[in-house]
């Protein structure tokens, strides 16, 4: 399989990538990892004229606490994820989540800025991103501006990311306190998309309520989601074992599963019951021994 | 509109005039005339296209050959040297790794830069390692052997037994 014709430029500065996305207009992409362009590319699912290949503009790659929050520079792999010291340390629900993307090949190229730009409900990072409370910078040719995410997933394939614009880096709250985090998601093999995915964040009091919580969703919406409700449930309880009942069942009663050949929409909504107090519960033990 | 680039394939440097749409693994088979590398899928999940890029184990079907400018590959051809096989040819050889061979030059180029980033795997993480990796013909046992083969005969250690194990 062989995509359509395109020029390909690949600029050293991020004002050059900018100025050349301006320059070729609505039909000019971004290529990082490639890991989701080409394949789509090649299905002739997209067709863009230009491809304005990143990866030789430096400084995009990187993973620090900074000012209370991790930073994450767009065009960390899934692979410099894994291997981090700080992630493996303080940021579980990474570990979780990148063993579980695609493959060892697919994950040496494939970025985090990819994976929320390409604004695909069935990735795992936005469900990260919605559990972690994470804003994501864009750079224009007006500058920088910081979206939450909450409010960066406009659609099926679309996002925040306006025509000239690149996503540059990742922030996260940094964790403190006693703070714990999960991912899992149910998948027919190795490599698969999810058929129903959760990630949790909890940090928990001296008093043992829960004093921070975030749950996301993934490839159980059209776009993907957070679950609020389980959430409001959660926060500043005693996570108790009835609460996390609870926050599970409003997990799967607020996401809007389609049938598939992944399973029907009960099924998904089923597992996102389970998933959710299992990654609640996971958590919340990471949570008690840290801090 | 045709770009001019310039790698290293196995040591030596090639230049080559493409179009930005060609896939490195088609560029890899029909340009530089190596052939090792095999398209199973095309759609990035058999790994049969598995080569490395900078030391890194890549599906050179869902690279465009232009990403490849400036970099050095190395494909299964590049594993033998004057003195023999390398470690992990001679793993899959002797434990029976291979059937009809055509998973062979992926699985060993994915084991390679396995081996290097934690030479002392244990069956897990060899299972994990491989996991972009399908074979439709030996069932993985004798895959998941001969890289522990390759594992101890590259740090110097005690060989495993080469005997084919009746389950
Ligand atoms: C076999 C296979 C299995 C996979 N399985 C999973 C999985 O289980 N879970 C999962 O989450 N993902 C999976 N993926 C997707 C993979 O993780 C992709 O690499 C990732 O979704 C996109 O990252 P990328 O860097 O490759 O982006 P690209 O493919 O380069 O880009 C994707 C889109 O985002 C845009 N874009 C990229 N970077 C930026 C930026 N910095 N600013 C603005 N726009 C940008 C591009 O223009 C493009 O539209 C799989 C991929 C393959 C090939
Ligand atoms: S041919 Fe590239 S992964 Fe199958
Ligand atoms: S030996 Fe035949 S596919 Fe692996």
């Amino acid at each position: 399989m062989i995509a359509e014709n395109f020029n390909y430029d690949a600029p050293s500065t991020l004002e050059e990538a900018i100025a050349l996305l301006h320059q070729y207009g609505d039909d000019a992409k971004i290529l990082a990892g490639g890991h989701s362009l080409v394949p789509m590319m090649k299905l002739r699912f997209a067709s863009p004229t230009h491809l304005i290949d990143i990866n030789n503009i430096p400084g995009l790659s990187y993973i620090k606490e900074e000012d209370g929050l991790l930073k994450i520079g767009a065009m960390t792999k899934e692979v410099e994820v894994e291997e981090s010291e700080i992630i493996k340390n303080k940021y579980h629900i990474f570990g979780d989540a990148t063993k579980l993307i695609a493959d060892p090949q697919v994950r040496n190229f494939g970025t985090l800025g990819g994976n929320l730009a390409h604004g695909d409900a069935a990735n795992d990072h936005p469900a990260v991103m919605f559990a972690l409370g994470a804003s994501v910078e864009i750079t224009g040719n007006q500058g920088k501006r910081t979206v939450p995410i909450d409010e960066f997933f406009h659609g099926f394939y679309m996002t925040a990311v306006q025509h000239g614009e690149v996503l540059t880096e990742i922030q996260i709250p940094a964790a403190s306190g006693n703070y714990g985090s999960a991912y899992h998601k149910a998948e027919r093999k190795v490599g698969d998309y999810a058929t129903a995915g959760v990630a949790a964040m909890v940090q928990i009091g001296a008093d043992g309520r829960c004093t921070k919580v975030g749950i996301g969703l993934t490839n159980v919406n059209s776009v993907p989601m957070r679950a609020s409700r389980s959430e409001e449930a959660l926060l500043g309880s005693d996570l108790s074992e009835a609460v996390i009942n609870q926050a599970a069942q409003y997990a799967s009663e607020d996401c809007n599963p389609s049938a598939d050949l992944r399973g029907d929409e009960d099924y998904k909504r089923h597992l996102v019951k389970v998933i959710t107090k299992r990654m609640l519960n996971l958590a919340i033990s990471r949570a008690k021994n840290q801090g | 509109m045709k770009k001019n680039i310039t790698f290293k394939v196995n040591g030596t440097e090639h230049s080559v005039e493409v179009e930005p749409r060609e896939l490195l693994i088609h560029v890899i088979r029909e340009k530089i005339s190596m052939t090792g590398s095999h398209i199973g899928c095309d759609t990035s999940s058999c790994g049969a296209c598995t080569i490395l890029v900078d030391g890194k184990s890549a599906k050179s079907c869902t690279l465009l050959a232009v990403q490849a400018n400036g970099k050095e590959i190395t494909t299964v051809e590049g594993l033998a040297t004057a003195e023999g096989l390398h470690p992990i040819q001679e793993g899959f050889h002797l434990n029976h790794a291979l059937h009809c061979g055509f998973c062979t030059p992926g699985m060993m180029m994915r084991a390679i830069e396995m081996l290097e980033k934690n030479p002392n795997p244990t069956e897990e993480e060899i299972r994990w390692g491989i996991a972009g990796n399908l074979c439709r013909c030996t069932g993985y046992n004798n895959i998941v052997k001969a890289i522990q083969w390759a594992s101890a005969k590259m740090q110097d250690k005690e060989l495993p037994s080469t005997e084919p194990e009746f389950v």
